[in-house]
């Protein structure tokens, strides 16, 4: 298949007439072609795959948002052999894509990770897959053993961090990878590289090594072909909520958010859709018509994050979700920054009483006063996207919360969810 | 004649060393409030020569070596 | 003629003695109270915590003068035979080796304490803190070595001394603990590494937590999957269904 025939939303998932298209590296090699990496280091080829990809304009697509090509020039200033590190944690719970990407193209994200390694001098790269998911590691190990079979020398391993949100965080992985301990550190210079004992580390989300691999084959054009320009090339985003198939889709840069929600048929007219993840924001149907892309996104408070949007129903209550969201956020903080492990449940309990229609009349002013005072005060940035994300909720519900805070909370509060959160784990006091 | 520019300096803490002493707040109330929590909550303005010696106290006091006086234009 | 002298010298140096350890360990007493009281956070407006510490820091440079004092009274006099060595070495002195062992003991942590703290900026803040939970055994020792080694004298105002340190350090003790228990069980619940002081606005009950991620075997529960989890999903749907339920 030429990269012309490809459809432009159906570069990273193929689907063929009965489901996904054969994940293995036959049929791989059958719908993208086939890739040479230099087994030596060479410069030539380097300096080429470099100056594609930051022509491609392609930005990473784990969260932070910044060119893929940056990390590399900072790395390779280091001087030693770095180690390429694969971050499929996934620990957004609406987002899927790294499962999709890691079932149905494993090996898209394996020739990137191999790119990159080959780019950047590494000998050895690292998948990381949260310890929850039963499924991608031995998809990941498939891969590997099929493209050894194949004659690839690289070393290739499988890591299980612990799944929890903020070990997908990059300090976070790279501080359990050395010490198992998967909390954040400090970051004072972001420019810096972090580092595995001595070596520096190229931390990338699988899905921007996808594209990576894509980059290297069809060229810096090609990707630009669809998307916009300040924001080109597709992704792939997790639609759920009040939709009733809910799943991964992948879209062209620009797509409007409420069309992204029609493609995965809603179960009504939405109320309220949620962009960006648990640490995102909220977006009101007005503002549906937002292309999903950065800079559209940051006008209207919101982020892309790591390509989620969650439509909410009429009949649901916003301020009920928020106060769910809030809660399992303050209890994913890594617990080291006062003002996140302290001031995260203190807004989830104002958030909890406001539901349930018990709150004070300072309440919402309080809310909004705790948010903004976690922001910037913790070693990442969990407490921040907790913060917009409660004060995105604050504007786009001001009219229900000013009902719940007058005492007269809507009856959807009871409604079920529809959120995705994880299974609850098991109590504390029982060995695990 | 040449002119000198001073050197902008500026607190900051270290959110993770930080264990809620307080003794930062005590020092340098031109710079530091607590929150309800007793955890600092940092002005970044630049701290001019009158309270440099506040802040080199109070750096040097902190227990846990959280609070950090150092040259601004190294962090963001 | 010299017998009379050396008498009244000895004598000199041995009320000496007394007097410099009955200060000194008056001061400790003062050192060791501020220093569970700012430990606890006990601060009000006329007395921040940094003017606490301040006055730790002194009382306790002041006991070491009065302490040296002591020592070298002790070393120099020639009724009770403790030599250098004893006063470093606990429990080697010839003269009561017991009582002047302990107070060696007091010795030997008060220097740890006091080296490393004046060695503060140059040594790292984990290393500094751990020796400085050796002055916890500093107090105790330097009591039970005033309270063994006293003479025959009458001691009624001895006693009275001791009593009143005895109180003001375990009242201090007392209120170090609670400072304690209140913060750890609030820590405690919300999985957190740092303590926040004594909390004024008392959140309401949450889900019990399962430990920071740092702390091995706090990964979620692998989902159990009806049907087992190989196989590569038909849509992208069944991904999310998988997982979550």
């Amino acid at each position: 298949m030429t990269a012309t025939a490809m459809h432009p939303t159906e570069r990273l998932l193929h689907h063929g007439p009965g489901g996904p298209a054969d994940p293995g590296l036959a049929g791989h090699l059958d719908r993208h072609g086939p890739l040479t990496v230099p087994a030596r280091r060479d410069a030539a080829w380097s300096e080429a795959l470099l100056a594609e990809v930051a022509a491609s304009g392609l930005t990473g697509r784990g969260g932070g948002g910044f060119p893929a090509a940056a990390k590399w020039e900072a790395v390779g200033r280091s001087g030693r052999r770095p180690v390429v590190v694969v971050n499929a944690m996934e620990g957004e719970p609406a987002s899927a894509k790294d499962r999709a990407l890691l079932a149905w193209s494993p090996h898209l994200v394996l020739d990137g990770a191999e790119l990159v390694a080959a780019l950047a001098g590494a000998r050895s790269v690292v998948v990381c897959v949260a310890d929850d998911r039963d499924a991608s590691a031995p998809a990941v190990r498939v891969a590997v053993a099929e493209r050894t079979a194949a004659g690839s020398a690289r070393e290739v391993t499988v890591r299980r961090p612990p799944a929890r949100y903020v070990t997908g965080e990059e300090s976070a992985l790279v501080h359990w990878l050395e010490r198992g301990d998967a909390r954040p550190v400090l970051r004072v210079d972001k420019s810096v590289p972090l580092r595995l004992g001595r070596r520096p580390v190229l931390v990338h989300n699988a899905e921007t090594l996808a594209q990576v691999a894509l980059v290297a084959r069809h060229g810096a054009a090609w990707f630009r072909g669809t998307g916009t320009v300040g924001a080109p090339g597709s992704t792939l985003v997790t639609v759920s909520g009040a939709v009733a198939t809910p799943g991964v889709v992948e879209v062209a840069l620009g797509t409007p958010v409420e069309e992204l929600v029609r493609r995965c048929a809603p179960t009504g007219p939405p109320a309220a859709y949620l962009v960006g993840g648990y640490g995102g924001a909220w977006l009101s149907v007005d503002q549906g018509a937002t292309p999903l892309e950065p800079a559209a996104l940051a006008r209207a408070g919101a982020a892309l994050g790591v390509g989620i949007v969650v439509a909410l129903g009429a009949d649901s209550c916003g301020i009920a979700e928020t106060a769910r969201i809030a809660r399992w956020m303050a209890g994913e903080s890594a617990g080291q920054c006062g003002p996140c492990v302290y001031g995260l449940p203190a807004l989830a309990d104002d958030l909890e009483l406001l539901a349930g229609g018990r709150a004070d009349p300072g309440a919402i002013g309080r809310i909004d006063e705790r948010a903004r005072s976690v922001v910037g005060r913790g070693a990442c940035r969990h407490p921040d996207g907790v913060a917009r994300m409660v004060r995105s909720a604050l504007a786009v519900f001001a009219g229900d919360a000013a009902a719940h805070a007058a005492g007269r909370p809507c009856p959807h509060r009871q409604a079920p969810s529809v959120l995705p959160f994880p299974a609850a784990p098991a109590l504390a006091g029982v060995a695990s | 004649m040449s002119t000198r520019t001073a050197v902008a300096l500026r607190v900051r803490v270290d959110p993770v060393a930080c264990e809620a002493y307080g003794y930062c707040a005590e020092l340098l109330p031109e710079r530091v409030t607590l929150d309800e929590w007793g955890y600092p909550v940092v002005d970044r303005a630049p701290v001019g020569a009158d309270l440099v010696e506040l802040a080199t106290r109070a750096a040097a006091e902190c227990p846990r070596r959280a609070f950090l006086l150092e040259e601004a234009g190294r962090t963001s | 003629m010299s017998a009379v002298v050396s008498t009244s010298t000895t004598e000199a140096v041995w009320y000496m003695i007394r007097a410099t350890g009955i200060v000194a360990l008056v001061l400790l007493t003062v050192t060791t109270v501020l220093g569970l009281l700012s430990a606890s956070r006990a601060r009000t407006r006329r007395w921040p915590a940094f003017a606490q510490v301040d006055l730790h820091k002194r009382a306790t440079l002041l006991a070491l003068v009065f302490l040296v004092l002591h020592v070298a009274g002790a070393v120099m006099d020639t009724y009770v035979h403790v030599g250098v060595v004893s006063v470093l070495v606990p429990f080697t002195s010839s003269y009561q080796p017991l009582w002047t062992g302990l107070g060696a003991v007091a010795v030997d942590l008060l220097a740890a304490v006091a080296i490393s703290s004046a060695l503060r900026q140059r040594i790292a803040p984990d290393l500094w803190r751990r020796l400085h939970w050796l002055a916890y055994g500093c107090w105790p020792f330097a009591m039970a070595h005033a309270l063994g080694t006293g003479t025959d004298a009458p001691r009624l105002w001895m006693d009275a001394i001791a009593a009143a340190c005895t109180v003001a350090v375990v009242c201090a003790l007392t209120w170090r603990i609670g400072y304690h228990r209140t913060t750890a069980a609030e820590a405690e619940r919300l999985g957190a590494s740092t303590r926040a002081v004594p909390v004024r606005h008392r959140p309401t009950a949450t889900a019990p937590r399962r430990g920071a991620p740092g702390t091995p075997g706090t990964g979620r529960r692998a989902a159990a999957t009806p049907g087992g989890s190989t196989g590569v999903p038909r849509t992208t749907t069944q991904l999310l269904e998988r997982h979550h339920r």
